[in-house]
Formats: C-alpha cells, structure tokens, sequence
C-alpha cells in the first residue's frame, strides 16, 4: 500500500500555560525562547499507523508537510521513525495561508508525488484545534473519507475501519484510495531507532514551492483571523480553608449549596 | 433567490428522538438571524423522522426541512454533503451551522469545501456585524481564543455543545417541508456494524450539567469509587483525564480533552487532577470548575472559581456526605 502522510509543525502544547504569549497586533503566537516546535500530536499517531500499516502489509509510506524552514526537522523525525521518503513544500507565501490555501497546496502535492492508495492525517491540529484541512484534501482530490478513526486494517480490496461515534464506533468499509484522519486511540508514535536517525541525517528531502505545484496563492482568502487573544481570567479561584481536610470537604459542599450550584 | 440573512441549522437525532444540541443550534440560528435581518429554518437528515421532526418543528424556527431517506440512515459523509449541498443551492442562505460532534462534523466541513465557502470549528460563539458573521473558538488548547470571518458566503460553521443557550418547546409548530435526497448519490463508505459502549450509568458526559472527573493523582483504580461516589451523590456524569483512561482505568469514552470529550457543563469537579493544557482544553467552557488537589500550584486552580488544598482521600468522601445530606 502506498501511503502518504500529511504532518504539521505546531508550537509545543506541553509548554507551560504562562509561557503562552500571543502579539495581538499581529494576531500570532509569540514563540516560547527555547522551545522548539514539535510534530502535531494526531500526526505522530497517523505517521504510526502508516508504519504499521507498511510493516504488517507492505508498502511504502511518503510524509508531507507545508510550512516554514524549521518544519524540516518534523520531516527529519519521520523518516527516523520509519518513513520511506518526505517532501517539503516551503514558500514565503503561504506563511499566512487559511486552511483552504492549505488545504489545495496539500492536495496539489499528493497529485504530484503521484500514485497512492491512501492519505492518512491527524484528526485535528494542535495550534488551531480545527480538523478540516485532512476533509478539505479529501473533498478537492474527490476522495472518500473518514474520521476521527481509531482503528485501520486493509479489507479486501479496501479498508476497514473504526470511526468514532457519540457513544461508540462505526465499523466503515471504505474503498481506495481514501483519506483517514485518526485520533490518538490508533497508537502512541514510536521513538525513533538510533539506525534511523542516521537514515534521516542522510535524507535528501526535496522541496517545492506552490509555483512547483501550479498553485496560484495570491487569490482571496476565504477566512480571515479577525482577532487573536488570550481570555483575561477575572475569577480568581476561592480557596476554601478549614482545620481539617474533611471539614474543607463539608465547607465545599455547603459553598457550593450557598452559590445554587447543587 | 438568495435568503439574504437566512440561517439553516442542521439538527440531529438520538436514538430516533431529536438530540440535545439542536434545540441549541435553533436558539444560535435564531439569534444570529435575528442579527442579519433574516430568518432560521432547520434541517433534519436521516431515516425514519416523523418524531424528530415534530419535536423540531416545536422549537421555533420558520420551516424545517426534513430529509427522510435510508441513504441517510448512517450520515456517511457523500449522501450527507451531497443533500446539504443541494439544500444550500436552492434555499442560499447567509450562514449554516452544525454542532461540532462526531456525526455531522465531517460532512459540514466537506460541504465547506464543495460550496467553495469557508468554515470555522467548535465555535464558542457567534454574533452578526455590518452583515458579517464573527465566529468565537478557542485554539492553542483553549490558551487563546480566535476570531474568524469569512471573506465570501455562505458562513459555514459548527458549534460546541452546551456552549449556546438552547430554546424550549413552545406552541410553535413551523411548516415541514419534505426534501429530496439528489438521485444520483451513493456512499463510497459503508457502515458494516455500529458498536456502543457499554453504556455507563448516569448521564452523558457531553450534555452533562453536572460533571466529575478524575486524574492520575488518584494514585490507582482502587481508588476510582471515591469519584464514582461524588458523582452519584451529584447525579453528575462522571469524567476522567487522559492519564487516566491511557492507563485503563476507565474507559476512554470518559476521556475530557483535547483527546477526548469537550464539556461544558454548569458544575465540573475535578478530583486530583493536575489540568495540563489538553485537559483544560476539553473543559474550558465549563461555567463553574471545583478543583480539589494536593499540589496548591496546579494549573486546575488558575481555571477553578472554588477549590480544596488537601488529600482527596479525606475531602471527597466528606464532600460526598455533606451533598447527600444537602440534597437530601
């Protein structure tokens, strides 16, 4: 099976709540000193399930990614984790794109890298916690699609899998080629093996633009980011106070009666 | 004709009966068309309605538009986009919206991109300027909160559950109105089995009012009915972190996060439970958050509005006691 996975770099979710700035006047996050960005967390888990994917049925699996010169390290990483091949698409003019910008460079680039059979994604981004750039190739590349999905197996000439439901799963049969995007439950990634970090260190990735792509980016966009800031908290907590541990306990449910909460 | 100020709320069914979330997106559709000087109609999709559909007509809106096909049965994504798609081209309203939940998720967003139109996620919530539609949602893990627009219609949008105030049920009773699924259309998904989990007692974690969760600081399973006692004491649905559900103490069907369920209920306990940004990413719109912990500088206690220093093994059970008795 030929797979491509599409990976975002995202800023570290794990760093401290009070280390998180944003620049309201330019509507971005300040980027922590000594941070570095990492691979979005639902793309470790799609990259994991294409390497299994591979190592039980055979294949091959090509990581993808749009974003700025630092993104390169992301790509490095999954091919050290196992993947077969990685393309980076870096242009100064998609610094700021929308997701539907995002979405059609991606989907130009899975045209060009060529034959596939699957695209797997993560279910959403940490940064912009939206999930619609994976559906947004789907539908631009008339692919059908499923997600968040949890479990992957090849069935027949397609696959199966387990969306995710309200209180359960939905057992899909989907054909080929498909875009899913998946969710955490499908497998933690794996940490890279010392033979594959000098595998990445030789890696030739190479890199296209969206001209390479016959992309056109200086269109309209379709959303705009009106307004970005970090929510002022006026409730400052009350701490409840008392002898004991159980009187603090008696103290809380009372509190809670007085404010009509219970 | 283009319903200039038009909104379209796509409503949802359980189990056959109308769910929750659509007296919600009757009660934002409503008020967002109010803001543009227009009218909100609803639309059902699915298979065997008749119910659903009166409960719905109940709520308000101009008309519903009612969708009735075994195609549909599913939701799968192609059927689904394919008549909202055709939905959208006839009626031409201002703005759609969905709830952001596992049914129509997938299907309102492929529709934004077929529509060629733009859509903004789990939004928080929704108000009209100068004609425009300004969408709410928080990004970074609920460390930030967004603004979007969109440069060109129709605004496509899906909000989060329990985020909007929902309308009642009144003597209204708006006029249904049949709609076709296009002829052509066929599912390239096909759903094989449908597989609930066990279901748990009390109510759902999503459209809880009363919430309880836990975390790692619990220090085992063993421990769990010390959470499982404070939510049955609360009639409250019972949660847990990431932590938790990763290391199998309860399934990940309670999960709250990022990961997992977004909550937003009116009460949220939480019993040592640290709050690491994907957790408060999952419950950031709850209206009250109770904190009990150890550690006085964990993070859960910047978002708490009350809050216990000290063993939970000796406030909780406590705790517990003094709500029956108030409850009675």
């Amino acid at each position: 099976m030929k797979i491509i996975v599409t990976v975002k770099q995202v800023p570290d979710p794990d760093i401290p709540p009070t280390h998180f700035k944003v620049d309201e006047g330019a509507r971005k996050v300040v980027p922590p000193a000594g941070v570095a960005p990492v691979m979005n967390g639902y793309d470790g888990n799609a990259l994991e399930a294409a390497l299994r994917l591979k190592e039980n049925h055979g294949g091959t699996v090509t990581v993808l990614t749009v974003g700025g010169a630092e993104a390169r390290d992301t790509l490095k990483r999954a091919i050290a984790m196992g993947a077969d091949s990685a393309v980076h698409v870096n242009d100064p003019a998609l610094a700021d794109s929308d997701s539907a910008t995002t979405a059609s460079v991606l989907a130009a680039a899975i045209k060009k890298i060529g034959e596939f059979d699957l695209v797997l994604s993560g279910r959403q981004a940490s940064d912009t916690d939206a999930g619609q750039v994976p559906l947004g190739v789907a539908e631009i590349l008339g692919l059908p699609s499923a997600a968040p999905v949890v479990s992957i197996e090849p069935a027949g000439d397609g696959l199966k899998v387990h969306r995710m439901i309200e209180d359960g799963y939905q057992v899909v049969e989907i054909g080929l080629p498909a875009l899913v995007a998946v969710s955490s439950e499908i497998g933690e990634p794996r940490y890279p093996p010392l033979r594959g970090i000098m595998a990445a260190g030789r890696a030739q990735i190479p890199v296209w633009t969206a001209a390479d792509l016959g992309v056109d980016v200086s269109g309209a966009r379709r959303s705009t980011l009106r307004r970005l800031y970090v929510e002022q908290r006026e409730a400052q907590v009350d701490l409840i106070e008392a002898d004991t541990p159980e009187e603090a306990g008696i103290a809380l449910a009372n509190r809670l009666r007085e404010a009509k909460l219970i | 004709m283009a319903d200039k100020g038009g909104v379209l709320v796509v409503a949802e069914t359980i189990d056959g009966a109308l769910a929750p979330i659509s007296a919600e997106l009757v009660g934002a559709g409503t008020r967002l068309a109010e803001g543009l000087g227009g009218t909100a109609s609803a639309v059902l999709l699915g298979s065997g309605l008749d119910a659903a559909a009166s409960s719905l007509a109940a709520l308000g809106t101009a008309r519903v538009l009612v969708a009735d096909d075994e195609r549909l049965a599913d939701l799968q994504p192609d059927p689904t986009v394919a008549t909202l798609a055709a939905i959208v081209g006839t009626e031409e309203p201002s703005a759609v919206l969905f709830g952001h939940t596992p049914s129509l998720r997938e299907a309102a967003i492929r529709l934004a991109y077929r529509l060629g139109t733009a859509i903004t996620t789990d939004c928080t919530a929704l108000r009209a300027e100068d004609g425009i539609v300004v969408m709410t949602k928080p990004v970074f893990g609920g460390a930030a909160i967004a603004e979007y627009a969109n440069e060109s219609g129709p605004t496509i949008a899906t909000l989060r559950p329990r985020a909007f105030e929902p309308v009642e049920a009144g003597s209204a009773t708006a006029e249904i109105v049949k709609v076709d699924v296009p002829a052509d259309v066929a599912s390239r998904a096909k759903v094989v089995e449908t597989v609930k989990e066990a279901a748990t007692s009390g109510p759902r974690l999503k459209d809880a009012k009363t919430v309880v969760s836990g975390g790692r600081g619990l220090g085992g399973p063993e421990n769990w009915p010390v959470v499982e006692e404070l939510a049955g004491a609360l009639g409250a649905a019972v949660g847990a972190t990431r932590a938790v559900t990763d290391a199998g103490w309860v399934p990940p069907t309670h999960q709250v996060g990022l990961t997992g369920t977004t909550i937003s209920p009116d009460l949220y306990v939480t019993v040592a439970v640290s709050g690491a940004v994907q957790h408060i990413a999952g419950c950031s719109g709850s209206r009250n958050i109770v904190a009990i912990n150890r550690d006085p500088d964990a993070n859960i206690f910047r978002h708490a509005r009350f809050g216990v220093v000290g063993d939970y093994q000796k406030v909780v059970p406590a705790l517990t006691k003094r709500i029956k008795e108030l409850r009675g």
